[in-house]
């Protein structure tokens, strides 16, 4: 086990807390551990990344906040509260939750899909009716003509922008984002995220993003969560991150130094 | 006397055991489809299960027709009428494919789909009958469609325990070396069996969720 110092996060407790990791460890049923003896605290209104190369447990992480998983030790407060202790069901509505692959219901229209959490809490048609619409509009698609189509008619970009929409319905004051933009070609990607740049300055929600794209972290977070192999190594800001010493954070810093370097031509 | 001779001078007499093979078969197959479906979810719920279930509908497959009605005579209930028996031993062989096709039907959602669901808030329940069933709808009729053929095919044979159907034309003709009623049972039993395909194949191709 190497001993590099454990970025210990504010201390409990914290009042602006909206969630909350206390020595979180997760390990798999056969005993593997995924998570070690994680603390942080995500901050209403901010957007955490949390960034980390495949398997560094970051995904991990964001699903023991819906406790798609549940933690192993410690525990994970959402609004004060422990994930254990809330109703699984009602602490999901809580949350929006936008994955890499949208999982989009292939079944639905467009429409359907952006109502499906709203019409679960049994909201009246019309009701679904305009917010739908709304949400499309505000995630860029014009409704007339995309409410009545089925995912797999639309392209990677719009399914995601879909998935968000689908995400935001129930207007929850949490969204958690694996990957969100992942699967998209570099342009589309790049577009995407500046209109999610701006949809996150309007609504205001406390997002935790993963990622494993430094730039996309530094463009979007108000925070960078660093994990590897498990553990968390520290958190910066944008601008404390490409200056750190810590050994993984100065590995990232300078893969952006060299594309930069390139760019100038030097 | 050819077979359409005896078509002719017969319709009704034909009509009743084409009513009959036609009420022996639909109620296996829903039984089947209430027993079916249900057993499937579990398979793909609990794979631990899959065995012993797919296991056991495999073996009652393997089992001659004939000796799964001999088999099931002593049975209390079941042996006291022949319709009642032959039911019994069709739903029996039609419980395999709609097992099977339901439980691959349910494994083959997108797992993204699935989490997806779950990460939105669906109950177990409601991700179930919103999400995995319709996705899986057309996968279980295809089962259903093969159940149905197979289980025309061998309502036939329902008819040596004294169930009717078509198979008394069947065994009448064999007993009386008389191909012409031979015939008389096999036709109207394959003709059943081809429009029950058509029909389930339109319906599936109707109900398949992404078109």
């Amino acid at each position: 086990m190497n001993t590099v110092a454990r970025a210990r996060a504010e201390p409990g407790g914290d009042a602006d807390g909206v969630i909350e990791f206390r020595g979180v460890h997760y390990a798999l049923p056969g005993g593997q551990a995924l998570l070690r003896d994680v603390n942080f605290v995500v901050h209403r209104g901010e957007t955490l990344v949390l960034l980390g190369r495949s398997g560094a447990g970051k995904t991990t992480a964001l699903k023991l906040i819906n406790r798609l998983l549940e933690p192993t030790g410690g525990e994970v407060q959402v609004d004060g509260r422990a994930t254990l202790a809330w109703d699984p069901i009602a602490l999901r509505r809580h949350i929006g939750y936008v994955i890499q692959e949208t999982g989009l219901f292939p079944h639905y229209t467009v429409g359907r899909n952006v109502a499906v959490v709203p019409r679960l809490e049994r909201k009246s048609a019309p009701h679904v009716r305009e917010r739908v619409k709304e949400l499309l509009s505000l995630v860029g698609l014009d409704p007339a003509s995309y409410l009545e189509r089925y995912p797999h008619e639309l392209s990677g970009g719009q399914r995601q922008r879909v998935g968000v929409a689908r995400a935001l319905a129930a207007d929850p004051p949490i969204l958690l984002m694996d990957e969100p933009f992942g699967a998209l070609d570099p342009l589309t990607r790049a577009e995407v995220r500046e209109e999610f740049q701006a949809l996150q300055k309007r609504l205001g929600k406390t997002i935790v993003i993963v990622t494993h794209d430094t730039s996309e972290a530094l463009l979007l977070g108000t925070r960078i969560a660093l994990f590897e192999a498990g553990e968390l190594r520290g958190i910066y800001s944008p601008r404390d991150f490409l200056a750190s010493s810590e050994p993984v954070a100065a590995a990232y810093a300078e893969q952006l130094r060299r594309l930069a370097q390139f760019e100038r031509g030097t | 006397m050819n077979v359409i001779e005896y078509f002719q001078r017969h319709p009704d007499e034909i009509l009743q055991a084409t009513i009959e093979h036609m009420w022996l078969v639909g109620i296996a197959m829903l039984i089947a489809v209430a027993v079916g479906v249900p057993l499937g979810i579990l398979v793909a719920r609990r794979p631990w299960l899959s065995k012993p279930i797919l296991g056991s509908a495999n073996v009652a497959e393997t089992i001659p027709s004939l000796a799964l009605l001999g088999f099931l005579l002593p049975v209390p209930w079941l042996g006291d009428r022949a319709a009642r028996l032959a039911i019994a031993a069709l739903a029996l062989y039609a419980l395999l494919p709609i097992i099977r096709n339901t439980a691959a039907g349910i494994a083959s959602v997108d797992p993204a789909v699935r989490e997806a669901a779950r990460g939105m808030g669906m109950t177990p329940r409601q991700i179930l009958f919103k999400v995995e069933l319709p996705l899986s709808v057309s996968t279980v009729l295809a089962g259903v469609r093969v159940a149905t053929v197979l289980t025309i095919g061998i309502a036939t044979i329902a008819a040596a325990i004294g169930a009717g159907g078509l198979g008394e034309y069947i065994f009448r003709g064999l007993a009386m070396v008389n191909n012409s009623l031979i015939l008389a049972g096999a036709i109207p039993a394959a003709l059943l069996a081809l429009g029950a395909d058509f029909f389930l194949s339109v319906l599936e191709r109707w109900l398949r969720p992404v078109r």
